[in-house]
């Protein structure tokens, strides 16, 4: 494995080069690049359940929502709210909400657990579908965005779009590093063992449930934090952010990209959002762009049917030179 | 609540729960026999009240166009069990959900670019046009009472199909053991195709039949998708009689619900679903 130390720098490497984008490129651009990023960390938080727990959720959006609501609720109406505590309660309200919802599809499996998180996703985004509580179907608009103060000195203030890329970023690589490391301790491994025999690791006297409802709730925590940037970037919340398209979306990521490897999601949000963009382009397509879902849900196909693996299994499949294949047999 | 008005939204949860019944037991029989989750079930749905539509107001009659359109999805089902589906059978539920949720897209958008995306009311059979008064002000639509007769008859239907004739031994066999079925000489491949089609054509129908109630609309597929998983959910995934019985009683929770607590109507069936999973996380008529 002579190129361990490479795989080993190339995510700083990756991520030193993004650092630089907003200097040399458009607003336009940075703006997309914002995007993908917060869809890499709900990407990522999707991974570490369906690519590390082996359990496959359908509603995820659940908690990308409801903490892009929470800020929205939060946040007074015409002044900033201070991201010190509003990030950190967003986050908080979605680990909640992961840790009872957990225990109640936790109790399932396989093909149920798929439709059960799709129907709290769904109840949840009848909440504020049908009720006040979050300006029903208009949804609420978030005038001004979080600043992070220290004292009478503002370190970030979001309202300007290269802090808020570089805030973004960050949190980006908090959360790959974070994972890396979960992943890599004893719980990532009973993890990995659970996804592979459930029924051993319980023989084994390891705490299945358990194990499990904490990676739920990692998981949702995460995927708020990613919802909590979205609200913010956006600048309203709607239902829409909790619908089960969006759960749609970020699944086909983790597949697009490649599951159960982490860097596959960042991959695969990239992907996937650069593929809508172009697919949505009014400028190449013309009219015909308004359609562009239906390209969008002919290429998901294609993924399901010949590339398993994602990209990073196509990736990988390139990268090795024979010696490699030989060294194998 | 009088006696008149209470036997109105009876009669309503019933009917509702009983289209549910065909939208959620083609579900669950293809699950239950093929093992495959089939998100786009909403989009023939869907499929079913445009084709409806689009034919009768072609044919100029309801009736006319629901026999022409049940070929047509019967052929459909088909088609896709033989292009797509059939190579879903051994693959994770991971990707059969990503498959499903790619043909939503198609179906949504295809509707878009075939139809249009323009709500429509589809007009009532004239021979069903017609209403039995209750009171001086109340009375009830004989076409929802129709509605409810036809859904119990293919329900009785369905049973015999499955319980008592050879190819529902063979269904049932195919879904205990695929290999042995097939070793015992039975072409397993034209029965799954069946049970698709019959799936799909039973969905379509629902569609169909309910589309003078609540006309035809985009997206309207997702709606009764979301709401049939959780009838799924409750009366356990491949029983047809727990499909049965989560259908009426979802049926009945969100029609007395829209009536007595309006603002949590929508929630009610989830919170019945969260229930149930406490008591029964394989469901009412689950294997455990």
């Amino acid at each position: 494995m002579g190129n361990t130390r490479l795989t080993q720098f190339l995510p700083y490497l990756v991520v030193g080069l993004l650092a630089l984008f907003p200097l040399v490129e458009s607003t336009f651009y940075t703006q997309l690049l914002t995007k993908v990023l917060i869809m890499a960390i709900f990407a990522m938080s999707l991974d570490l359940l369906v690519g590390y727990t082996g359990l496959v959720s359908f509603g995820h959006a659940a908690y990308f929502g409801l903490a892009g609501y929470a800020l929205a609720l939060m946040a007074p109406k015409y002044e900033t709210v201070s991201l010190w505590w509003s990030l950190p309660a967003a986050i908080g309200v979605c680990a909640l909400f992961a840790l009872v919802t957990g225990t109640l599809v936790l109790r399932t499996r396989g093909i149920y657990f798929i439709m059960v998180t799709l129907a709290f996703a769904q109840m949840l985004f009848f909440i504020f579908h049908d009720t006040k509580i979050g300006g029903g179907s208009d949804g609420i608009y978030i005038y001004a965005k979080p600043t992070m103060k220290l004292g009478d000195v503002e370190l970030v203030n979001l309202e300007k779009l290269e802090q808020f890329y570089w805030l973004t970023l960050a949190l980006m690589a908090a959360a790959y590093l974070l994972l890396r490391r979960v992943l890599g301790s004893n719980f990532g491994r009973a993890l990995l063992g659970i996804k592979v025999n459930e029924h051993r690791m319980r023989a084994l006297g390891f705490p299945v449930f358990r194990y499990q409802l904490a990676s739920f709730t990692l998981s949702g925590a995460l995927a708020g934090m990613a919802g909590y940037l979205a609200a913010v970037q956006y600048g309203f919340v709607n239902p829409e952010i909790l619908s089960w398209h969006q759960s749609g979306a970020v699944l086909m990521m983790v597949i697009l990209g490649g599951m159960g490897t982490l860097y596959g999601s960042v991959i695969g949000a990239f992907a996937f959002v650069l593929l809508q963009e172009v697919l949505s382009n009014q400028a190449w397509f013309g009219p015909s762009a308004k359609h562009w879902q239906l390209a969008m849900g002919i290429f998901i196909m294609l993924v399901a049917l010949y590339l398993p693996q994602g990209l990073a299994g196509l990736l990988a499949r390139f990268g090795r030179s024979p010696v490699m294949e030989a060294a194998d047999e | 609540m009088d006696f008149a008005f209470f036997l109105i939204q009876l009669l309503n949860g019933l009917q509702y729960g009983l289209l549910l019944f065909l939208v959620a037991s083609g579900l669950t029989l293809i699950f239950g026999i093929m093992g495959i989750i089939n998100l786009a079930h909403g989009s023939f749905y869907m499929v079913g009240a445009y084709l409806a539509w689009s034919l009768s107001s072609l044919t100029g009659s309801l009736t006319a166009a629901i026999l022409l359109a049940i070929p047509l999805t019967v052929i459909l089902g088909m088609g896709l069990e033989r292009l797509l589906f059939r190579h879903l059978y051994q693959r994770d539920h991971l990707y059969q959900v990503l498959l499903t949720y790619g043909l939503i897209l198609v179906f949504e958008e295809l509707r878009s670019l075939i139809w249009g995306d323009d709500v429509h009311g589809v007009a009532v059979p004239a021979l069903l046009s017609a209403s039995i008064p209750l009171t001086e002000n109340l009375s009830y639509p004989v076409y929802r009472l129709a509605i409810s007769g036809v859904c119990l008859l293919l329900a009785a239907g369905l049973y015999f199909l499955i319980q008592k004739t050879r190819l529902g031994m063979m269904i049932r066999a195919g879904a205990s053991n695929r290999d042995m079925v097939q070793s015992l000489g039975i072409d397993i491949k034209l029965i799954y195709m069946l049970v698709f089609a019959l799936g799909i054509a039973l969905a379509a129908f629902a569609g169909m039949i309910n589309s003078p109630l609540s006309s035809v609309f985009p997206n309207m597929g997702s709606q009764v998708l979301i709401i049939c998983f959780v009838v799924v959910v409750i009366g356990g995934i491949g029983s047809v009689k727990g499909a049965m019985a989560a259908s009426l009683m979802i049926g009945l929770a969100e029609t007395f619900g829209q009536v007595l607590v309006p603002e949590a109507a929508g929630m009610i069936v989830y919170v019945l679903m969260a229930i149930v999973l406490v008591w029964r996380p394989e469901g009412l008529f689950g294997r455990a």
